[in-house]
């Protein structure tokens, strides 16, 4: 079969397997376009600005485990595409881009709409290619998924000449069924020696603690630390990452830990002797102050990353592996041991934990007459019956649902942890709709994280989904806020929007519901109604408290067991500001 | 601590500038570089020069390692290895007492002139880095007009080597 460029990319992602393709046209592109309208198995979904069609993909991919794909045109549409690409990188999320480039022949004559895409990329990609020879197009389409989705997954761009693509110049197109690179061998299965020596020091520990993070996600071991967990019987915390790859309503969950984390996990952690950390890489916001950081404790790694080992903390036992796999090497050695954990020392542990639990880090004040957002984010989970899929912004609300909204299943929770990516919840909330239409897709944002992406809701009507965008519209940027309260003596520099669009007019001049709540007691009906309106993309603006903070935080500086919580008798934080 | 690590790699455009900018955005020392390719015309041999403590050292290599085009790397200097620059000095010449001591000086470093005009020298001469430096700190700093320097490459001894 010969084939163009144009159709060979086409043919290309439909015999991996690709459903949807996200994406936006331009100059660069148009041989490619002109393919995928000649076609109608690969399901092209129209952005309405790049940023968008990156974290769509994201979403999609986090949703489904499945590489998101993104196709943008050269140029302009690559630099857009940026932010989305390190933001996938950052959280290791398997995705594929495909960037148009000038032809070859005008490559570095700064070409109109011409920007060196794999330069740009190079730092926030797993690996890039830019393809100078139309027979090496399909093999590197392959070899860019084999990258994006095996061993530590991660983006990986194509940067395709337009001339590359032209529609007169056939080559015989075959899609290889598997590819091999020499220098690139992901290390699977981890090493027996340090698996034992691990589980023998997991089973002499007095005050052990697993530390789990998206690598479970990412490496889909939810099953396997289930068992793992249970069968040693020890206290577990998820980071943001992590979240609902162990049930939050299992009684050994002791809930996220790091900056926002809750008392107990992060009081754990500083008195622990042992630590298992699981696909989870010590990142800033999890460990305080690094000279603070668990100052007890003796620390097993596994990690599909040997980068990852050791790169902050300093770990004591490795294991360079999958997750999954490493579980269950670990759990057949613990099943095999004539040692048990501890039964004496776990109840003194267990009964400590309990006394920090009572702490009830939490809790809000539920009299106040404003609407608290933890009290929406709680209702949203009673609503949606803790199934939702529920994608966030950054800040504030971000932190609030890792908080309020108890996760049970891995790939629930959508959000950017890593780069921290306001404008991610509502693309990525379509990616998710997309590939679950049947599902309750939320998308928690506040009023200035929703307004970097709020494009996208066009795109939300076009290829309806339906989604529910719950806004936490403190007319703040709530996160900046707060720290300028707590660290810069309440000078609130350029965090306050003076102008807010009205959000309910928005949303309807988009073809969407809006619907607008200023009193507590409309929370509950609101959201009941709008998840009722199953074909319907519905905005709720809701008016909350402009002064709730976040609450317990690890401040700048500070370690684990240094948090600051929440002033129980204050009713400071009930008062508007002026 | 000073390490020499060896990387063997794809020979293809952009390799360089992945490792490059690895050292930049991830705020590594690097002191020198050089690259060509080997006998086996895919694959290119690099060797380059860093400064950093033994954590650091630790996650230089295992950063690159996770770069798609790096085969294989060694550290150098974990084990018996012998490092070679080579260096080319133009030295100023004008009478015929400097051309004595230039000779003379060439001779004890065992370097070689290759170039003679009436009024320079060109001396070639390889050896660890240290013995050049050595060499530079012997010649009068002001008869020196340009000095070129390769950054030093090196080998591990005995049968073991850095191949596919």
């Amino acid at each position: 079969m010969e084939l163009s460029g144009a159709q060979i990319l086409v043919q290309s992602l439909i015999d991996e397997g690709v459903e949807y393709i996200f994406g936006y046209p331009g100059g660069a592109v148009l041989h490619l376009y002109d393919a995928l309208f000649q076609q109608d198995e690969l399901k092209h979904i129209l952005v309405r600005h790049e940023q968008g069609a990156t974290h769509a993909a994201d979403g999609y991919a986090r949703a489904t485990g499945k590489p998101g794909v993104v196709l943008v045109t050269s140029g302009p549409g690559a630099t857009n595409a940026v932010t989305g690409i390190a933001t996938a990188y950052m959280d290791s999320i398997p995705m594929v881009i495909i960037s148009g480039q000038v032809s070859l022949p005008v490559i570095g004559s700064d070409a109109f709409q011409e920007v060196d895409m794999v330069g740009i990329t190079r730092p926030c990609v797993k690996h890039n290619f830019l393809v100078k020879d139309v027979t090496q197009l399909a093999e590197t389409i392959k070899k860019a998924f084999y990258i994006a989705t095996t061993g530590r997954p991660g983006p990986v761009v194509i940067d395709v000449p337009k001339d590359i693509t032209a529609p007169h110049i056939k080559v015989p197109y075959k899609y290889p069924k598997k590819v091999s690179i020499r220098s690139y061998n992901p290390v699977v299965t981890g090493h027996k020696g340090q698996i034992k020596k691990a589980v023998d020091l997991l089973l002499s520990a007095q005050k052990p603690i697993i530390y789990s993070g998206g690598g479970v996600v990412l490496g889909e071991a939810s099953k396997e630390l289930i068992e793992f967990t249970h069968t040693l019987g020890y206290p577990i915390t998820n980071t943001l990452m992590g979240l609902g790859s162990y049930p939050a309503s299992d009684k050994q969950f002791i809930g996220m830990l790091g900056m926002h984390g809750t008392y107990e996990a992060n009081m754990a952690m500083h008195e622990s002797d042992v630590i298992i950390a699981i696909g989870a890489r010590f990142d800033d916001r999890v460990t305080g102050k690094l000279d603070l950081f668990c100052p007890h404790a003796k620390i097993i790694h596994i990690d599909v990353d040997p980068a990852s080992i050791s790169k902050t903390v300093k770990v004591d036992i490795p294991i360079v592996g999958d997750v999954k796999p490493v579980l269950e090497q670990m759990l057949e050695l613990i099943r095999e041991s004539k040692k048990k954990p501890d039964g004496i020392a776990m109840e003194h542990w267990w009964n400590q934990i309990r006394q920090w639990q009572a702490v009830n880090c939490l809790e809000f004040d539920r009299q106040s007459p404003l609407i608290k957002p933890q009290y929406v984010i709680e209702q949203l989970h009673e609503v949606t019956n803790g199934d939702a899929y529920v994608t966030s912004d950054v800040g504030q609300h971000q932190m609030w649902v890792a908080q309020y909204y108890p996760f049970n299943k891995p790939r629930r929770w959508i959000n950017s942890g890593g780069l921290g990516t306001m404008g991610f919840g509502l693309p990525a909330a379509i990616g998710v709709k997309l590939a679950f239409p049947d599902e309750n897709v939320a998308c928690v944002t506040g009023d200035a994280s929703i307004q970097m992406c709020i494009q996208e809701l066009s795109t939300a009507l076009q290829y309806n989904t339906p989604i529910k965008i719950i806004n936490l519209n403190n007319r703040y940027m709530g996160m900046v806020r707060q720290w300028q309260e707590f660290s810069y003596q309440s000078r609130y520099s350029h965090s306050y929007m003076d102008t807010i669009p009205e959000f309910v007019k928005l949303a309807e001049a988009y073809g969407h519901v809006g619907m607008r709540i200023d009193k507590p007691e409309e929370v509950r009906p609101a959201l009941e109604a709008a998840f009722a309106m199953k074909d319907r993309t519905v905005f709720l603006d809701i008016m909350t408290d402009q002064t709730e903070n976040v609450y317990p935080m690890i401040e700048a500086g500070k370690g684990h067991h240094e948090m600051k919580l929440r002033v129980a008798t204050g009713t400071s934080t009930d008062r508007e500001l002026a | 601590m000073r390490h020499i690590i060896s990387i063997l790699m794809e020979n293809e455009s952009g390799a360089l500038s992945r490792v490059a900018g690895l050292f930049s955005a991830r705020g590594y020392n690097i002191e020198s570089l050089t690259v060509a390719p080997t006998e086996d015309p895919s694959l290119s041999r690099m060797t380059l020069v860093t400064r950093g403590s033994e954590e650091i050292i630790e996650q230089i290599t295992k950063q690159l390692n996770k770069l798609i085009d790096v085969v294989k790397l060694i550290d150098l200097a974990e084990s018996f290895h012998i490092e070679r620059e080579l260096m080319m000095v133009k030295i100023k010449t004008t009478t015929g007492e400097m051309r004595d001591e230039v000779r003379s000086m060439a001779d004890i470093f065992r370097g070689k002139i290759i170039d003679v005009t009436p009024t320079t020298y060109i001396v070639e001469m390889t050896g660890p880095s240290e013995k050049l430096d050595a060499f530079l700190a012997a010649i009068d700093p002001d008869s020196i007009i340009e000095t070129v320097r390769s950054g030093p490459t090196g080998i591990s001894r005995g049968e073991k080597g850095l191949h596919l």
